[in-house]
């Protein structure tokens, strides 16, 4: 039982994760209809800031001397790396997206998967394609709970993905921005035509996408213990995944998405074989485009002739 | 008709492409005829430079690069340079078949070294055999590689043998009765491995409790370590890369699995260190050499690699280093640059002192040599026993 | 009559192709004969795409999957095949070529059963869903591969024989299949179902009005894109000492795409030039080792912002040797007569 519970844990966080990267992708896909096959890479690029980051910040000293590192030095790691995921994001958008925007489907889903594949190898070139292991930017402590481990770092990020989505469901309920884009992802030439300024918004979509998978990437560090450069291959794939669970477009949908990914990954692992764990994500993916396409919290499109 | 001259137009322009490359490269004699009179000795180097198995095809070629360089210090060999060219086979089969070709054709090379990777030295190596070019393998194990031809070597052990290396260590050292496997399944080496081990463990007395697998790759193994939790397994053999490895010892540390690890020659790197920490401290692997037992010759290769590249060698820097000692080695004692008497030599290697031990090269064109154990003890690998064929 | 002069085409095309085999034996190394074979498989592989991804608009990427079923399944019947035919013809020329085409077939007919299989229930979805859900399936195929012990799981299947796979492959037998997947390739687009085909490319819905059965057609397209795939891949096989999962990964559906896009999406001899022009550059990129990858990615953005139709659209080769047709005479004027 203990282990049923433990694998539990680790599917939520694991899920939380997902989550953080699924919504840069529904995001982006409600407003532009766009698989933005790149994100995974953006996560992947914010992970290795916010190593560089710790690093330039002297995270081995305070491992060396037994110390933690700083919490106030943690929080500003993780603004670098999603300022500077934000800034990635908002390049790609401007330098290979908008060219294509008015293209035909096919030409912005091959131009993504040119975009991701050269951040890939251009990851292995600059980052080396040895994994590095993850500085503890936040230092581990371990609690047993009826036998199940739990770490900080597991509950870490638990609230920084909660308090993360809570942020972003806000920011699109409340302010202007957060109506313009669910504005966009209604009609984005009916948006245009009331005056908003759609260039800006969509780059803001960006941007926020991108910190977030930003974060992801270094809550995946932290808890994964290393990264490498094609780490957001497969798990960027299964956040879309996720984000298709949960209905496309929907920020709620994406987060459901992302934990019920998460579980059913460490689960198949535990009980079945972990060889099929990315498997069943696919499978997740094909059962649920074909019974239930618009996803679990997701609103059924009429497509108008 | 309009398919006719269309597949033929087509067909043109195909053949004026293949005859714009082949007329880039001089113009050439077929096969290695005429290596006798070049002006220095090529040889070849395919790996996986780019791709998922980068590092390690990179970790090899450091290894081949120094040892080439420092020949050429030296003086060379047969009183010319030898020139080293490595080519990307970017982890793909047909890559490695196309990469000896090219080594073959375009570079002129005498003889090649390559790959990590069992199933692409399978791969290259049919090439090889059939043209006739001498090659050594630095670190495929599986028996298969040296089963293709009698132009193919290695300098390795071969699964067989480590698993017993292992699984004897397991049960008459550490007096184990029940172990459990975590395997890499994409990995051909660590499913030689395992399987090796699991053969030689059960024949032994012992039982294997639990066999759980992860792919190459792979970060997360929360799932498969809490199922060995819960068995009553005494130790876990994994026979994968130190790149997994340290991981898996972090996790395994982490949720609470407190045996030793055992594994393969797959371990060797700093980074297992790094990325491990305190937690793969009294684990056990097997390698080819202890670094605080080792030779001066060793000492020597470690100080020179860590200076020439920042950083110290893994294994398969050791294995490719070694692999282009005992090819260098072999030229000289040919006395001649021609792949067959090359050839010829390096079947004849016979108690040659390399980096990784005294290397007997035996009928089945794999090296005799004793595999060590190594405890992983305050962050460093010290010399536990050593374990004769 | 017309039976004759088609079997007479045929017989001339087949000569034709062995002269330039022994040409080609003659006059290259080894390393560019191979670069040769290997550019005549991506041919056969990039008209295939083309025909379900082009013709019909149904974006798949996940077609290393059916080339790596096509391989493994002509490797093993290939395999078993070889003792029986040899105690029954002996061995030599002919017994190799049976049981060589007999494998492909297998091969071609496994690929396509899967292309079904997978195609059924994909082809309900559109556009991006369709490529991603391709994606997955490209996965699962290489997933299954991976751990079907009977055939070498990762190390990969090497038949009996310590030497591994015998190699069937040679210039003739690719390109005499190359030209035959192209001639019904070109015979299929520009027939009735063909236009059946392209008018659910450009626009479904319609062809649904008009009382096209889209789905049947695109299934049927599907499958037979997935059996193309797989005698490539069973020539593939046969040139290489095993086949392996890793050799269809991901990066092999992505090099597929990429040739379809060079020459043009739609277009049977872009696709001929893409697997071409694919396979030439790969190895003349070779010098930049280190950055291939990177610039084969950068090549595929630039041509999607700057030519996406790539080299030919939709429009094929010959359309362009095709003589000017005399502008028809103008109508008598409408305009009054003027004034004298």
């Amino acid at each position: 039982m203990t282990q049923f519970f433990q694998q539990i844990i680790n599917g939520l966080s694991l899920g939380s994760i997902y989550a953080l990267i699924a919504l840069g992708y529904t995001m982006v896909y409600g407003i532009l209809k766009l698989i933005n096959f790149a994100h995974g890479e953006v996560f992947m690029v914010g992970a290795y800031t916010g190593f560089y980051a710790a690093g330039a910040l002297g995270v081995a000293g305070f491992e060396a001397r037994n110390q933690g590192f700083p919490l106030y030095l943690a929080l500003l790691v993780l603004i670098i790396a999603m300022a500077a995921a934000a800034l990635l994001g908002m390049t790609i958008e401007f330098l290979a997206y908008r060219p294509v925007r008015s293209a035909p489907r096919l030409t912005p889903l091959i131009t993504a998967i040119g975009v991701s594949l050269f951040l890939q190898n251009a990851g292995m070139l600059l980052f080396s394609p040895n994994p590095q292991r993850y500085p503890a930017i936040l230092s581990e402590v371990r609690f047993e709970v009826f036998g199940v481990i739990v770490t900080n770092i597991k509950l870490t990020i638990f609230a920084v993905a909660l308090c993360l989505m809570l942020g972003l469901h806000l920011f699109v309920q409340k302010t202007w921005t957060g109506r313009a884009m669910r504005a966009l992802s209604f009609n984005i030439d009916a948006a245009k035509l009331m005056g908003i300024d759609t260039n800006r918004v969509i780059r803001s979509t960006f941007a926020i996408g991108s910190g977030l998978a930003a974060a992801g990437g270094i809550l995946f560090g932290l808890d994964q213990i290393t990264i490498n450069p094609l780490m957001g291959v497969l798990t960027g794939l299964k956040a879309f995944v996720a984000a298709v669970l949960g209905g496309i477009g929907s920020i709620p949908g994406a987060v459901v998405g992302g934990l019920l990914i998460g579980l059913a990954e460490q689960l198949t692992a535990g009980y079945l074989s972990p060889e099929y764990r990315d498997a069943i994500t696919f499978l997740i993916l094909i059962l649920i485009l074909l019974l239930k396409p618009e996803g679990l919290l997701g609103i059924v499109r009429v497509e108008k002739v | 008709m309009r398919i006719l001259r269309r597949t033929l137009i087509s067909g043109l322009c195909a053949t004026a492409l293949a005859s714009a490359i082949s007329c880039k490269k001089a113009g050439q004699a077929s096969g290695a005829d005429n290596t006798k009179d070049a002006a220095e000795i090529v040889i070849g180097h395919y790996a996986s430079m780019t791709g998922s198995t980068a590092h390690f095809g990179q970790d090899t070629d450091r290894g081949v690069r120094l040892a080439i360089e420092e020949a050429n210090a030296g003086g060379g060999v047969l009183g010319k340079k030898l020139k080293l060219v490595t080519l990307d086979t970017r982890g793909d089969s047909a890559e490695a078949a196309n990469a000896v070709n090219r080594l073959i054709d375009v570079e002129r090379v005498s003889a090649v070294l390559g790959e990590v990777a069992s199933s692409l030295s399978l791969a290259g190596g049919r090439v090889a055999q059939r043209r006739k070019i001498p090659m050594i393998s630095p670190t495929s194990t599986n028996p298969k590689v040296t089963e293709v031809g009698d132009y193919i070597f290695r300098v390795c052990f071969i699964d067989p043998f480590q698993g017993k290396v292992m699984a004897t260590f397991a049960r008459n050292h550490l007096k184990l009765d029940k172990v459990a496997i975590l395997k890499d399944v994409k990995n051909d080496y660590s499913i030689g491995l395992a399987d090796a081990f699991q053969k030689a463990f059960t024949a032994a007395g012992g039982t294997i409790v639990v066999e759980q697998s992860y792919s190459q790759g792979d970060t997360d193994f929360s799932a498969q370590v809490t199922a060995i939790r819960g068995t009553p397994a005494q130790a876990v053999f994994v026979p994968g890369y130190y790149s997994e490895v340290g991981t898996i010892a972090r996790t395994a540390d982490r949720l609470g699995l407190k045996v030793p690890l055992l594994g393969g020659d797959g371990w060797d790197s700093p980074d297992l260190f790094k990325i491990g920490g305190e937690a793969i401290n009294g684990s056990y692997f097997s390698d080819h050499f202890a670094p605080d037992v080792s030779t001066a010759k060793s000492q020597a290769f470690v100080a020179n690699f860590t200076k020439k590249y920042g950083q110290a060698p893994t294994g398969l820097g050791a294995l490719g280093y070694e692999a282009a000692l005992v090819l260098i080695d072999a030229i000289k004692r040919a006395g001649k640059n021609d792949p067959s008497a090359i050839r010829d030599a390096i079947a004849a290697t016979k108690d040659f002192d390399g980096v990784t031990g005294k290397i007997t090269i035996d009928a089945q064109r794999n090296p005799q040599k004793s595999a060590v154990v190594l405890k992983v003890e305050g962050g460093k690998a010290k010399f536990e026993t050593s374990i004769a064929p | 009559m017309r039976a004759l002069i088609r079997i007479a085409i045929t017989g001339a095309v087949l000569l034709a192709i062995l002269a330039l085999q022994l040409a080609v034996q003659a006059a290259f190394t080894e390393y560019v004969q191979r670069i040769v074979l290997l550019a005549g498989i991506n041919v056969i592989l990039a008209v295939g795409l083309n025909l379900i991804n082009g013709t019909t608009g149904q974006f798949s990427i996940g077609h290393a999957g059916f080339m790596a079923v096509g391989a493994y399944g002509a490797a093993f019947v290939g395999v078993k095949l070889a003792t029986p035919v040899h105690a029954a013809l002996g061995p030599g020329v002919l017994a190799d070529a049976l049981i060589f085409n007999l494998a492909l077939l297998a091969g071609a007919l496994f690929a396509g059963v899967s292309g079904l299989i997978v195609g059924m229930p994909s082809l309900r979805l559109r556009g991006d869903y369709l490529a991603v859900v391709t994606l997955g399936f490209g996965e699962i195929i290489r997933i299954l591969f991976n751990n079907a012990t009977f055939l070498g799981s990762a190390t990969g299947y090497f038949g009996d024989d310590p030497s591994g796979l015998p190699a069937y492959t040679n210039f003739f037998w690719v390109f005499a299949w190359a030209v035959a997947i192209i001639a019904v390739t070109h015979n299929l687009t520009f027939s009735q179902t063909g236009r059946s085909l392209t008018a659910i490319r450009e626009d479904e819905i319609a062809a649904e009005a008009m009382a096209t059965p889209t789905t049947r057609l695109k299934v049927t397209a599907f499958a037979i894109s997935a059996a193309t795939a797989g005698i490539a891949g069973g020539l593939f096989a046969h040139m290489q000492a095993g086949v392996r999962p890793e050799d269809f990964r991901f990066e092999k559906s992505i090099d597929m795409i990429v040739m379809i896009i060079v020459g043009g999406l739609g277009s049977i001899s872009g696709a001929i030039l893409g697997g071409i022009f694919v396979a030439v550059s790969l190895e003349l990129m070779r010098d930049l080792q280190q950055y291939r990858l990177v610039l084969y990615a950068l090549l595929l953005i630039v041509i999607m912002i700057v030519r996406p139709e790539g080299v030919l659209g939709t429009r094929e080769l010959h359309h362009l040797f095709r003589r000017k047709k005399p502008a028809p005479p103008s109508p008598p004027s409408a305009t009054p007569t003027e004034g004298a």
